[in-house]
Formats: C-alpha cells, structure tokens, sequence
C-alpha cells in the first residue's frame, strides 16, 4: 500500500507536539523535588478535578479499546457492546472504595495497591502477590497500545517496525525525565484530539452512508448472512455480556495504573466529582463502538486480516485525507497516554514491593525514585521487544488472562479496605485457587470461527462454557467472574479454619480512621516509613493532634 | 473523633455511611439485567433498542452518582471547621 504523505505529516507534527508537551511537563506544577516517588510517581498528589478527569479517562479508555471495541463489535455485532454497560456500572460500584483506599494512602503514604495490603494484613508475602499480580497483568496491557499504534501506522502505509521503536523510545524518555506528570499533560491533548474525532465522525459518516437506518440495517444483514453474530445477544450469550461486564468493572480499579490515577488526586472530592463525570468518556466509547457497524455499512476492509485497522481505515475511507490524519494523532497519542501511567505504575510496584522489600530494605526516598525511574524504561522495553519478537497475538492472550488474574487480587485490595475479617493465609490461599481455577477455564475456551468451526483449541476467549461443568445449557459465562467467585469461597471457608485454629494474623498497621481521612487531617508520612516492620497501629493520627 | 481543642461547633464527619448511597445500587444492577433490554424495539432514530438504551444508562449512571456526591458533600462550615482542627491545610485546600 502507498503511504499517504498528508496523513503521515499531519501525524508527525502532532505527534512532535507532543514529545514537546512531555519534556515540559517536568516543569509543570513542579513540587519540591522530583527524586521523591510521591512527585515522580504520583505528580506530587495534588491533581485537581480536571486533570484528575483527563489523567483516569487517558489512563482507561485507551488506543486499544478504541481500535478493538469496534473491531469487536464490526465482527461479533451487539457482544462487543458489552464496554458501554461495564463503564456504566464501574463508576457507582467503586464509588465508596476509591476515597477510602485514598484515604488510608494519603494517610499512610502507600503508593501502590501492594504498599496497602503489606501494611492491612502485615504479610510481605501476600504483598509480593498482589505486586507480581499487577505487574504481569500490566505488561501484556502496555503491548497492546503498541498494537493500537501499528494499526494506525500500517493503515498509513508505514511497515516495519522502526516508527515503533522510535515512538517508544521517545515516551520512555520523557516519561523517565517526567513522570506521571508527562501523560497528566499530554491527556488534555489527547482527549481533545479524540472528541473531536468522534463528534465528527458521527455526524458525517452515517449521513454519508444514508442514515443509521442504513448503518444498523447493513449490519443485520451482514449478520443474518454469515449466521454468527447479530444486532441483539443470544440468548446463551446473555450471562457472559452481564458477567463479563460487571467481572471487568470489578477489575479495572484493581489494575495498578487505575489506582495510580485515583492516589495522584489531591483529596476525595475530586474523586467523588469525577466519578460522575466520567462516564462522559463511556457516552463516547458507545459511539466508538458503533463504528464497527458503520465499517460494515461502508463496506470497509482491513488491511491484510488484521481486524485491528478497521477503524483507521474507515476513517481513510470517509475522511479527507487531512482529517484522518488528525484522527489517527489521536489514536496515536492515545497510545501513549496509557503506555506512560502504565509503566509507572509497573515501576512503582516493583521499586515500592520488590526493591525495597527484597533487595534493598534502607533504600532512601531518592534511590527509590531513582530505581521506579530506571524500571519504567525496562517495562516499556520489555513491551517493545514483545511486540517485535512475539506473535502480538499472543500480547492478546495475555492481556485477556491479566483481566482474570487481576480480578484475584480483589479480596485483599478492595474487601481489605472495608474488613480485615479475612485472614492473610485465607488470602493467599485463595490467590492461588482462583488464579488455577481462572487459568484452568481460559485455557479451555476454543475459538469459534464462522459457521462454529474451532480455529484454535484452547485460550479462545474468556466465555467458558457451563457445560463443562456438568450443567445441561448452552451458556457461557467470563472465567475471570467464576474464578473469582472460587477465590472468595475458599478465602472465607479457609478464614474459618485458620481462625477456629487461632492462627495468628498479624497486626494491622492501619487505624479505623484512615479509611475516612480528609486532605487537611496530618499525614503519618513524616513518620516510619508503611513498609517498615514496626506496627503504627498505635500511632492512629488524630485530629488536632 | 475530633479533638477537644478544634474550635468549631461542627465536628468533621468522620463516617461515608449515608442512606444516599443506596441509590448507587441502581445503575449498578439495571445495565446487568440483560434480558430485560436484549430486543429490537422500541427503535430510536433508527437506533434499534439495545443500543439507545445502553447510552440512556450512562446517563442513569451520571445522575445517580452526581446526586449521592451532592447529597453527601461535606458543607463548607464542615470543611472549615475541619481544616482549623487539623491547622492551616497545607497547600490551600482549595480545589480547582
């Protein structure tokens, strides 16, 4: 295919734009000293409510959703829907957990998830779990904005694989010198580059194409032709959209890049405020989505068989050529956004739970940052070559088995905040069962292709079906919902055990009131460091102290 | 919870527990009841039901939350009376 020079151009001046945005960025809203893991890490958590609501929406609706929800729903039809309802739902359920988990790190100084569960249940051990959690389900995550980026590339007509690494290397930079200041910033650019898009897209690609009528006719048509998919679920179909919706909810706040957008906020009406204002980027993604049916009214084709490009290549088709290349500015950038806070998030693991916990327990505040700073380049190398080595595929896979596997972490992160009634041994315990059970059932979901063909045996999907188990139904239901459910039947019956045997469970180095502190209440930060071994429960910050 | 010395005659609430928050449950559970929505009709703008109804969701999402954080917002004297308690906040409190 030829390259298209005004679409290229476009995007490369955007994309220069940003690069520049992001080296500034460590100028902006400077705090005292950026060799701190609070500023580098978490922007010296003092984001207000915009930046907060530009930061998460960048951080969550990311290239990848907006190159795969429509391709999803361009192949499968009204199944690929399932991201409007799982966005609706995620923000009034975590509503209440996210201040408090703010709260207690505010008060605490925890900058991951891992840092609150090592502190709660008084177990490294359980600690080390959630980290290696989150930073395994976070890799695959950072590949596939590259797969976002290669798609908007290839629909440009650049091949090879250089642009890529060249992008990459750019963001590794700056996101090194920056921080999570860099995405803070160049967010805003991205979301206006998005909205955009859309508001255009959707007015003038159906009246170009006769309406939505037309758009949802040549759909169903298409369809009821190739007898899979449809405008509506089938009824099999319908448990696997709902647990598949609310089982992805449950895990994005559990992902470490979601939590780090929710601790660089400066207090909890932020947070509050934007849990309402959110769902904006969700009323968006539904017009993403419907896109894919859009492609088919179009008669769009992909470039090769990657099913990836059929958003960028609907917008070559519909758009000027200078127009499209502003679109794919914004699928680019996008990208970026998200590969930067993921990474971060990533590194603050690793240096906060590994590194200070394993390798080097007098690590100072600056060493910390220094080595959060050095593991965020690994990361994104690490994504780098895992794209140009290995099948993106298999960066696919992966990522449907990090929603499963994050969703383990729930009993100890997000039931932690409210109740410490589980008992780390039951915690850990239950890792592991959910975690064999999830692996066990995704390994056994067969990918269908047309007319029910089985084009791969195993690691398909994330629909197991129920009859595996016994049960007389065509249904299916998302593995990581079930697994879950594993997880917390045999965390609560082992608690039973552990405490009818009085085992010992450890100290709680949190007090009550953490979980419902506001900004103006002190900080114990200045006190022993959370990660020390010294209990602080006696140490519960008090008001007017 | 606060301390003898704060001055003001309104405490800092110290609990989330709000009969508001009940209403979260709403936009919670209705976007998962599947069957009750999975058909064709009634058509919006060509839009068949399925579809609209979804994006009436999101809007059923953004009023419930936006009213439970109305609802249960600290007031102002609250939050001034929490700030004396705890002595000047550090960078100014005020949101932007």
């Amino acid at each position: 295919m030829k390259t298209n020079a005004v679409e290229l151009t476009i995007f490369i001046v955007f994309f220069l734009a940003v690069t520049v945005l992001g080296f500034v960025a460590s100028r902006w809203r400077r705090g005292a000293d950026l060799m701190h893991l609070d500023e580098w890490g978490l922007g010296g958590r003092s984001f207000g409510s915009w930046i907060t609501w530009f930061l998460i929406g960048g951080d969550i609706y990311t290239a990848y959703t907006f190159v795969a929800v429509p391709a999803l729903v361009f192949g499968a039809g009204a199944a690929g829907f399932f991201a409007v309802p799982y966005t609706v739902v995620v923000y009034p359920l975590i509503f209440l957990v996210v201040i408090r988990l703010w709260s207690v790190s505010h008060v605490r100084g925890f900058v991951t998830p891992a840092d609150f569960v090592r502190s709660r249940f008084d177990s490294p051990t359980l600690a080390l779990l959630v980290a290696i959690t989150g930073i395994v389900a976070t890799m695959p995550y950072i590949a596939l904005q590259l797969v976002g980026i290669e798609a908007v590339l290839k629909t440009m007509g650049v091949t090879g694989e250089w642009p890529i690494i060249v992008a990459f290397l750019i963001l590794a930079v700056y996101t090194y010198n920056s921080g999570l200041r860099a995405p803070a910033l160049i967010a805003f650019v991205k979301d206006i580059l998005i909205y955009l898009t859309i508001i255009v897209a959707v007015i003038v690609i159906p009246s170009k194409l006769g309406g939505w009528d037309a758009v949802f006719g040549a759909a169903d048509a298409k369809f009821t032709a190739a007898g899979s998919g449809g405008l509506t679920l089938a009824p099999a179909g319908q448990l696997q959209y709902a647990t598949l919706a609310l089982g992805s909810a449950l895990a994005l706040f559990l992902y470490p890049h979601s939590i780090t957008g929710v601790l660089a906020a400066k207090n909890r009406d932020v947070l509050k405020r934007n849990m309402s204002a959110l769902p904006v980027y969700s009323l968006a993604l539904g017009f993403i989505a419907l896109l894919g049916f859009m492609a088919i009214a179009a008669g769009t084709t992909p470039v090769g068989t990657d099913a990836n490009t059929i958003v960028p290549r609907l917008f070559q088709d519909m758009f000027p050529s200078w127009f499209a290349g502003v679109a794919f500015a914004a699928v680019g950038i996008g990208a970026l956004v998200p590969a930067a806070i993921m990474s971060i998030a990533a590194a603050n693991l690793f240096t906060r739970n590994i590194y200070k916990e394993y390798l080097k327990k007098d690590a100072s505040a600056e060493n910390e940052a220094k080595v959060a700073k050095i593991a965020s380049l690994v990361v994104k190398l690490g994504a780098v070559a895992a794209i140009i080595f290995i099948d993106p595929q298999f960066s696919i896979d992966l990522q449907l088995i990090g929603g499963v596997i994050i969703l383990q972490t729930l009993p100890s992160v997000a039931v932690g905040l409210y109740t410490r009634w589980l008992h780390r041994g039951a915690l850990i315990a239950g890792w592991v069962c959910g975690m064999a059970a999830g692996m066990l059932m995704l390994y056994n979901v067969p990918k269908l292709g047309p007319g029910g063909v089985v084009t791969k045996a195993h690691w398909g999907g994330s629909n197991f079906s129920l009859s595996k188990l016994g049960l007389d139904t065509t249904w299916t239901i998302y593995a990581g919902f079930l697994s879950l459910l594993v997880n917390l039947v045999v965390a609560v019956v082992v608690t039973l055990l552990l405490r009818a045997m009085k085992v010992a469970d450890g100290v709680d180095g949190t007090a009550d009131t953490d979980y419902t502190a506001e900004r103006e209440d002190p900080s114990v930060r200045d006190l022993p460091d959370p990660l020390s071994d010294e209990p602080l429960s006696g140490r519960a910050p008090a008001p007017g102290r | 919870m606060s301390s003898p010395e704060a001055p003001a005659a309104v405490a800092p609430r110290r609990s989330d527990r709000s009969p508001w928050n009940w209403l979260l449950i709403v936009p919670i559970v209705v976007p998962l009841l599947v069957p009750l929505y999975n058909r064709r009709t009634p058509e919006l703008f060509g839009w068949p039901f399925f579809y609209w109804i979804q994006l009436v969701f999101v809007a059923l999402g953004v009023l419930s939350t936006a009213l439970v954080y109305r609802a249960t917002r600290r007031s102002r004297s609250e939050r001034a009376a929490a700030a004396a308690a705890a002595g000047a906040p550090r960078d100014g409190g005020a949101d932007r």
